[in-house]
């Protein structure tokens, strides 16, 4: 009992000081004053990377642990990478370590945090609404019945339209993680590596009259909270599925992000994402971003896409074979 | 005649001081300011040289169709082919319905992003540049600060930007082969752009792209247009991706037999989770 009452209080000790170290760091962070462009808005422009290994949902068996202590932290970034999406290596062709496409042979930002969702607390997503449950089952269901009927029914990113992690809001994601800041009078730019695509995001005192129009990723707008770039982002196409759903967004769907340079080298990006036909609460997170020494590179989807083609070539070929029965 | 010549490079020397003189948007640092939304308004996306209006490449579509007739934007009218380069042109423009990188919505590459028929966006900060055109999320980053050589080819080449007065001078290498325009006009991956922008007034942008690409012409070459400020309220670029509009084109052979098409143009599916 004794040996408990020591290992709690130790524990207790320990996460008072992560705290009060971290609470350090952001008032640090806060306090930093971000340089100027020279028509007087805080300097964010650059190209950043958000390499991480925190994975956007928090490991269940962690709880409501929020953050890891650095030596837990130093332990995770030796051991392999956490991916959300596991890959069955059966081509050797895909070995990402031969492209340098493991998180470890390319610049990591350091974040201690379990999860890149910080709300809820758990770090999880919230439940859909039953209702947006339901049709979200029948929805994938009815994908699913046709999914490799044409191009056509691939998935976006399949067919080089627009990938999750692109958002808004933006995710950390496996690969090609760097996102060019831009900034011009009256506009800033976002444009992530993959796959080349830039939101063109205009400033202003209130939301421009967008023509009642949609974009993939919706209408942005932005203005500036004292150093934060505040971007807030509507009217997102209904082809387009937020996280954890295969129906789209409603017309009250949200999504705020927000943009704050931490230091020299870094920035903090903050999101939360609401909708009432989907989800009782709104949810969000954030993660850093540093300045990256690397140019950002085309990356042309599109252009050099064989695995669409080729999906849809086998199946069409598996058809074949299974009409023509087995052999006699 | 030296009266002639005397008096002809005076008024090009007088044209030339007036327009750095102009009244010209600036950046606090005195360069011209390019920021806006801008598109050309001529035929070359269509044909680069002179030409009249002939049938377009599918005849089911009528008159919209049909290729409209246009003066041309290349100095001297006719691009200096090698002749051993005009075959490939021609079977360019023979395969165009299918083959123009354009119509499979490939990144047009460099100039023809420029005098496409859509707008693009130039973003320049107070060290950088960037240029954001409509089509396909075409992007390029203008580098102005420490020039280097493309590590390897790409649709959109590398970018060295550098004034000369109030010119803009844009360096491109390694791009990708691509066409020039809608008639099979085209250059190879070994040519080198030189773009220059110049602004001579507020909403107009003197454009020229040279063209140095010894294995398929005979010399360097340019076109010039002028670039027209898009000044409507409310102008802004609009999404075209327009990969969904070339899976037909592209993918239709691998439809399922049978499945119905107009179920498969909007799917439910989105960019997964």
């Amino acid at each position: 009992m004794a040996m408990q009452r020591h290992a709690s209080s130790s524990r207790f000790v320990a996460t008072l000081l992560l705290l009060l170290a971290l609470a350090t760091s952001a008032g640090a962070a806060e306090k930093y004053k971000a340089p100027r462009t020279s028509w007087g808005d805080p300097l964010i422009e650059g190209v950043y990377t958000n390499n991480t290994n925190v994975p956007f949902e928090r490991p269940v068996d962690l709880g409501d642990k929020a953050f890891y202590s650095e030596q837990e932290y130093e332990v995770r970034s030796k051991a392999p990478a956490v991916v959300e999406t596991t890959t069955t290596v059966t081509d050797v062709h895909y070995q990402t370590a031969d492209f340098g496409l493991d998180p470890d042979q390319s610049q990591m930002v350091k974040n201690l945090r379990t999860s890149i969702l910080t709300r809820p607390a758990n770090g999880r997503m919230p439940p859909l609404r039953p209702d947006a449950q339901r049709r979200s089952d029948a929805a994938r269901a009815a994908q699913q019945a046709h999914a490799f009927d044409s191009a056509q029914n691939r998935p976006l990113q399949e067919r080089c339209l627009l990938w999750a992690h692109e958002g808004p809001p933006l995710r950390p994601v496996g690969y090609n993680t760097l996102v060019q800041l831009a900034q011009t009078r009256g506009y800033v730019v976002l444009l992530t590596e993959m796959i080349h695509d830039a939101r063109v995001i205009p400033l202003a005192k209130s939301r421009p009259d967008f023509g009642g129009l949609t974009r993939w990723q919706g209408n942005s707008w932005g203005h500036w909270e004292g150093d934060t770039l505040v971007i807030e982002t509507t009217g997102i196409s209904d082809r387009v599925t937020p996280r954890g759903s295969s129906v789209p967004m409603g017309p009250e769907g949200k999504v705020i992000e927000r943009i704050t340079r931490t230091g020299p080298k870094s920035i903090r990006y903050e999101f939360t994402v609401s909708d009432p036909s989907l989800w009782d609460v709104p949810w969000g997170g954030e993660f850093p971003m540093e300045l990256s020494d690397q140019p950002l590179f085309e990356y042309a989807c599109h252009e050099g896409n064989y695995g669409l083609p080729n999906t849809l070539r086998g199946i069409r070929e598996e058809e074949k074979t299974r009409n023509r029965g087995p052999r006699q | 005649m030296r009266t002639i010549v005397c008096v002809l490079a005076l008024i090009a020397c007088t044209d030339r001081v007036l327009a750095q003189h102009a009244d010209i948007p600036r950046t606090r640092a005195g360069k011209p300011d390019l920021s806006g939304i801008w598109q050309a308004l001529n035929e070359a996306d269509w044909n680069v040289e002179p030409h009249v209006a002939v049938q377009g490449a599918t005849e089911m579509l009528g008159a919209i169709g049909a290729v409209a007739p246009g003066i041309g934007v290349v100095d001297g009218g006719a691009i200096p082919y090698l002749p051993s380069a005009l075959s490939q042109r021609d079977a360019n423009r023979s395969h165009r319905r299918t083959e123009d990188p354009e119509a499979k919505c490939f990144l047009p590459g460099v100039p023809r992003a420029t005098y496409l028929p859509y707008p693009f966006q130039i973003v320049q900060s107070d060290t950088g540049i960037m240029i954001v055109y409509e089509f396909a999320g075409a992007v390029r980053t203008i580098n102005m600060k420490s020039p280097g050589e493309a590590p390897v080819d790409s649709w959109m080449g590398v970018s060295n930007g550098h004034w000369e007065g109030d010119t803009l001078v844009v360096e491109v290498s390694g791009l990708n082969a691509n066409w020039l325009d809608r008639s099979g006009n085209y250059a190879s991956e070994a040519r080198r752009v030189t773009e220059r922008y110049t602004v001579t007034d507020a909403d107009h942008i003197r454009y020229e792209a040279t063209i140095d690409d010894p294995s398929l012409f005979s010399r360097p070459w340019t076109l010039r247009m002028p670039l027209y400020r898009r000044v409507e309220p409310g102008a802004r670029l609009m999404d075209f991706r327009c990969v969904e509009f070339a899976e037909e084109l592209m993918y239709g052979d691998l439809r399922k037999p049978g499945a119905d098409k107009a179920a498969s143009d909007k799917p439910a599916a989105g960019p997964g989770k």
